[in-house]
């Protein structure tokens, strides 16, 4: 059997802040005991709660924050340091402002030393990829939220990495951007089929787009509270797979456990 | 008549140009008047006809051009080499949390000295020549580049940071694709404030002991009263300063076309 893709074995989390350190306060655990994985080829999507730890544990697939217990394995291997076989694609913005959006995309290859008409060749091919053929020439703050995050796409993808991590990707955007940018991301992600981790705070997204959908509980100490197969057709479309009797089923179906966790997280976020 | 658009003050373009030069030529009228008319001494105040004609007669005479290229060449030398060091040190220093906490208060502490006060240590140093007033301009311009190196990379977002690790950039190749970049981006905006530094570094320098530049030309004039040529080399010193302003403002729009423009002002 091929080994998973993402394996997280026991995954702690601890924040110490120096605040905390001086008064002697507990660390905050951010993230508690969690366990999971992504085989090859799937498209996991994890959701939960406003600050419940989601970043965190991307962060720590990403090989970005050390887990304070547990491992993350890779492909089998343990992680250790970044992980290279991972593109990260950041809920904020994290073009560079000063590169146009051409320059952004072949930012990875140039990292790699690829000479520089081979890069922005491939990087034009990108740009078109993912719909802003015409704009490589323009700066970050010239371009929508929208086509910003093709551009990051595009930058993330021109490395062809064979894991995702993508932390909430198209929160930002309005909901017609939203849905075309998902759509591009499945018809992107069908063409090879690479191990998704998916991020995000809303549950139509995550059915819409999933293979598998994770759901965390509300922190401190988050960890998954269930776990569903969105066993629905592909290829999809994200506006119709909605209306779909089966989506609305596993939609109540998600809601019900995840219900109660949302409210605890209002509490929380209501108390700091 | 419509009331022209877009200005508070309801003056535009030629308009406003005209109006401007007229109250400055009124200013001069008055003060000839007061003088003429002896309210005030020519003695101490001048005559602005009599400024004018001795600034005039400088440049059509070409008597200016030495002393001006002398300050000039001042100028740009501290600029230049202020700025350079400024900010390989101060990307040394960001990047070195060690190296910053060792030299932090001797760093604040020659910031706020008053750095004029150098200007005689200088010419014992350097002579009299042009590098007193360099060094004098580079002590000036280094440290308002240098806390602008640190705020650039102070400034560097973690996400972009992280971005740019998870695509495999190097430790070498983070400070040349961002922080470089970064830093440059705030003294570019420093620009201004740099450059009328060394400007007054090489002007002070050349004030206190020279044999050369405009200063020189000022300190000379007031040694024997002529109080015309005090206030000829003032005006041709704000002509200049205002000229290398508006150079200063044409390298920064060049250079940082990738900022959005502040909000009010119109996009290019
Ligand atoms: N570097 C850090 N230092 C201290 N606390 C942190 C840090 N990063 C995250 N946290 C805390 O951990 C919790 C989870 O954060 P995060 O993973 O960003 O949540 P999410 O992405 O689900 O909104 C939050 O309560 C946050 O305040
Ligand atoms: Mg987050």
């Amino acid at each position: 059997m091929i080994a998973p893709a993402v394996a997280l074995r026991d995954v702690t989390c601890r924040f110490h802040t120096t605040r905390a350190l001086k008064e002697g306060i507990p660390a905050y655990v951010a993230v508690d005991q969690t366990s999971l994985k992504i085989a090859n080829g799937e498209f996991v999507s994890v959701i939960g709660p406003t600050g419940c730890g989601k970043s965190t544990l991307l962060n720590v697939t990403a090989g970005l924050l050390k887990p304070s217990e547990g491992s993350v394995e890779i492909f089998g291997d343990i992680l250790r340091g970044l992980n290279a076989k991972a593109g990260y694609m950041f809920q904020a913005d994290s073009l560079l402002p000063w590169r146009t959006a051409l320059e952004n995309v072949t930012l990875g290859l140039e990292y790699r030393r690829v000479p520089a008409p081979e890069a922005t060749a491939h990087a034009m091919e990108w740009l078109d990829r993912v719909g802003l053929g015409g704009f490589g020439d323009r700066y970050p703050h010239q371009l929508s939220g929208g086509m910003r995050k093709r551009v990051s796409l595009a930058q993330m993808l021109i490395l062809d990495p064979k894991i995702l991590l993508m932390d909430e990707p198209f929160s930002a955007l309005d909901v017609q951007t939203r849905v075309l940018m998902e759509n591009e991301l499945l018809e992107l992600w069908s063409a090879d089929r690479k191990s998704v981790l998916f991020i995000t705070h809303d549950l139509e997204e995550a059915i819409a787009l999933s293979d598998r959908v994770i759901a965390l509980s509300a922190g401190p100490g988050t960890h998954p509270i269930g776990e569903w197969a969105i066993d629905l057709p592909r290829p999809r479309d994200i506006a119709e797979i909605r209306l779909a009797p089966r989506f609305v089923e596993l939609h109540r179906l998600i809601w019900e456990t995840m219900k109660e966790e949302v409210l605890k997280g209002y509490v929380q976020s209501q108390r700091k | 008549m419509s009331k022209a658009s877009g200005n508070k003050s309801g003056l535009r373009g030629p308009m406003l140009r005209f109006w401007q030069a007229l109250l400055l030529l009124v200013v001069f009228a008055v003060w000839q008047a007061l003088v003429v008319t002896n309210v005030l001494p020519k003695f101490f105040f001048g005559e602005p006809i009599k400024v004018l004609t001795r600034a005039v007669t400088w440049f059509t005479t070409g008597t200016i051009w030495p002393h001006l290229a002398t300050t000039l060449l001042e100028t740009v030398l501290a600029f230049v080499i202020g700025a350079t060091s400024a900010l390989v040190i101060g990307l040394w220093l960001a990047l070195n949390p060690t190296a910053s906490a060792l030299t932090e208060p001797y760093i604040k502490a020659m910031n706020s000295m008053p750095r004029v006060i150098l200007a005689p240590i200088f010419a014992v140093w350097f002579g009299l020549g042009i590098w007193s007033k360099v060094a004098l301009g580079i002590t000036l311009v280094f440290f308002v580049v240098f806390f602008n190196v640190y705020q650039g990379i102070r400034e560097v977002s973690p996400v972009v940071l992280a971005n740019t690790r998870m695509l495999g950039a190097s430790r070498s190749q983070l400070l040349r694709t961002v922080y470089l970049p970064s830093a440059t981006s705030w003294v570019l905006s420093s620009l201004h404030t740099a450059v009328g530094m060394a400007f007054v570094g090489a002007v002070v320098g050349e004030y206190l002991g020279s044999s050369k530049g405009v200063g020189y030309l000022i300190l000379q004039a007031e040694g024997v009263f002529d109080v015309n040529t005090v206030f000829a080399g003032i005006l041709v010193l704000t002509i200049f300063a205002l000229l290398l302003d508006g150079l200063v403002g044409l390298v920064e729009k060049r250079l940082l076309v990738w900022r959005p423009a502040p909000a009010g002002s119109e996009a290019h």
